[in-house]
């Protein structure tokens, strides 16, 4: 970590991009408890965390803006090239990421409290099942990239995007899998569609992930591999 | 003009090997240049064979082979007593007047030897001219500035045809406008960002093919900086240049490629949006990111 940031003659350079790289793991920090305080209410059928969840949105929000703030202050005070540069714009591009991680987590949110307001009887077990299967994957991606954003150690960045397209087809199963309750009965309408909502939302917080962790791999190494499929596949 | 073509303002400078498909960066002291240090025949203008310089016992220069393009800037970069200097000297000769000075390999401009024994230095340094870190404009006119070069090569058949050169030269160098009116003021009474364009002006108007610039802007304020960096990109049009600063924002800005000088060797060249963003050796990057000493 530490080469790929210090070593600057002016010391203070060094010093911005480490409270940069901080303010990036702190939101990085606050996603990950919130999208775990977000299952666990989604679990528990618990409306009260579903509304914490909602309202610390506001904190990652603040980060946000404080961290975009920091890039531009980098760009303006120490023109960066090179590594410096593709530091500086590739945090820029995570900080969105993660800010649009904690969008989804809050509509995970919200899709709770449609699901269970009233004291409903919201969704079966059976058609919650792939909702926590996918919410494991997706928090096994969303703890992994946080890693590799912490260490800028990219060893295992292929392994990790071929998660994504296991993820993708596990949600595709999903969608056919939920079709099939929908047939069964129209009464399931409502709440398959609002679990296809929230499977979507996995969906997407996976996808940031990856783009977090395609960032972090160009930093590294100075090669854009968003649009290359990874070289794992795994069984 | 589609807008297509508006936006290919690079020259085509063909490269003799391609690109590697860019890996970890290289590191320890280089043996050989990383990047496309040569470029095919028809692109090059100067070509740098195996060029060695050394001042006296002190070997300055090692082993560097390098081509400048046609109408492309090259940017030198790399610290203090990197060599970066004294290669650009050794471009048209300038080391010639050390003493202790000896430069071995091959230089050429369109495929003539300019060390060659029957060269005369004094068109050389007409073709390929220079400018200098501080402005040294002559205590003359202003209109002698411009007017003493074409006269002692013999440009101008007549009075005519000479002032047809000074103000032509004055106009591409951007100080026309600023000095119409007073021609025979004194060149020295100019502001130091007109001075060195007054420079630039005088080395223009011999004609050169190529124009050697050693830190031109290392004396002025951000704004002449602006307007000399403006006008190296206009005079890319007719001219190749080859630049020597210290100022990494300002190899970015002006030049096409960018050549990293470190203790007397040639470590990387490559296209400049490839070095400020991807250099490809260590070196380089510590040095452009601030991370040398």
């Amino acid at each position: 970590m530490a080469r790929e940031i210090e070593g600057h003659t002016m010391r203070r350079f060094d010093g911005e991009l480490h409270h940069l790289h901080n303010l990036l793991l702190q939101m990085g920090g606050l996603v990950q408890n919130q999208f775990e305080l977000a299952l666990q209410a989604l679990r528990e059928k618990e409306l009260q965390l579903a509304d914490k969840v909602i309202a610390r949105d506001r904190d990652l929000n603040d980060l946000e803006v404080k961290a975009d703030e920091e890039v531009i202050s980098v760009i303006a005070r120490r023109t960066p090239v090179a590594r410096d540069l593709r530091t500086v714009m590739s945090f820029s591009k995570v900080i969105t990421d993660l800010e649009r991680m904690g969008d989804e987590v809050v509509r995970i949110a919200d899709l709770t409290y449609s699901l269970y307001e009233n004291d409903g009887p919201g969704p079966g077990t059976q058609m919650m099942r792939d909702v926590h299967g996918m919410g494991r994957m997706c928090g096994e991606m969303v703890q992994a990239a946080l890693r590799m954003l912490d260490s800028l150690d990219v060893e295992s960045a292929d392994e990790l995007r071929a998660h994504q397209l296991e993820l993708d087809s596990e949600f595709q199963s999903s969608v056919r899998r939920l079709a099939t309750f929908i047939m069964e009965d129209a009464r399931n309408v409502g709440n398959s569609i609002k679990v296809v909502l929230v499977l979507k939302s996995l969906d997407r917080i996976g996808d940031h992930a990856t783009n977090i962790v395609e960032h972090v791999y160009f930093l590294a190494k100075g090669k854009d591999i968003r649009h290359i499929p990874p070289s794992v596949h795994r069984a | 003009m589609t807008s297509l073509e508006l936006t290919m303002e690079k020259p085509n400078l063909a490269v003799k090997e391609s690109r590697d498909v860019k890996h970890d960066l290289t590191s320890g002291t280089p043996e050989k240049t990383v990047g496309e240090a040569l470029l095919d025949a028809e692109s090059a203008r100067m070509t740098c064979r195996d060029v060695n310089v050394y001042y006296g016992e002190k070997h300055a220069i090692k082993n560097i082979s390098l081509d400048i393009g046609r109408n492309e800037v090259v940017a030198l970069i790399g610290p203090s007593g990197c060599g970066k200097s004294t290669f650009l000297r050794c471009l048209n000769r300038m080391n010639d007047t050390i003493e202790i000075c000896h430069v071995t390999g091959d230089i050429s401009i369109d495929g003539m030897n300019i060390y060659d024994k029957k060269i005369d230095v004094v068109p050389l340094r007409a073709q390929v001219g220079m400018v200098f870190q501080k402005p040294n404009p002559f205590p003359k006119s202003i209109f002698e500035n411009v007017a003493y070069g074409p006269r002692i090569h013999g440009l101008a058949s007549d009075k005519h045809e000479l002032e047809e050169i000074v103000v032509g030269s004055l106009k591409r160098a951007g100080l026309w406008d600023e000095v119409k009116d007073r021609l025979h003021a004194p060149g020295t009474g100019l502001s130091g960002g007109q001075q060195q364009r007054l420079c630039i002006a005088r080395t223009i108007a011999v004609g050169p093919e190529v124009i050697l610039m050693d830190e031109p802007c290392s004396a002025l304020d951000p704004i002449a900086t602006a307007r000399i960096e403006e006008l190296i990109d206009e005079l890319r049009e007719n001219f190749t240049i080859a630049i020597v600063t210290h100022s990494m924002q300002q190899a970015a800005r002006v030049s096409q490629r960018t050549a990293y000088f470190h203790l007397g060797t040639l470590v990387e060249v490559g296209d400049t949006d490839d070095i400020f963003t991807n250099p490809r050796h260590r070196l380089t990057e510590d040095y452009i990111t601030g991370r040398f000493g």
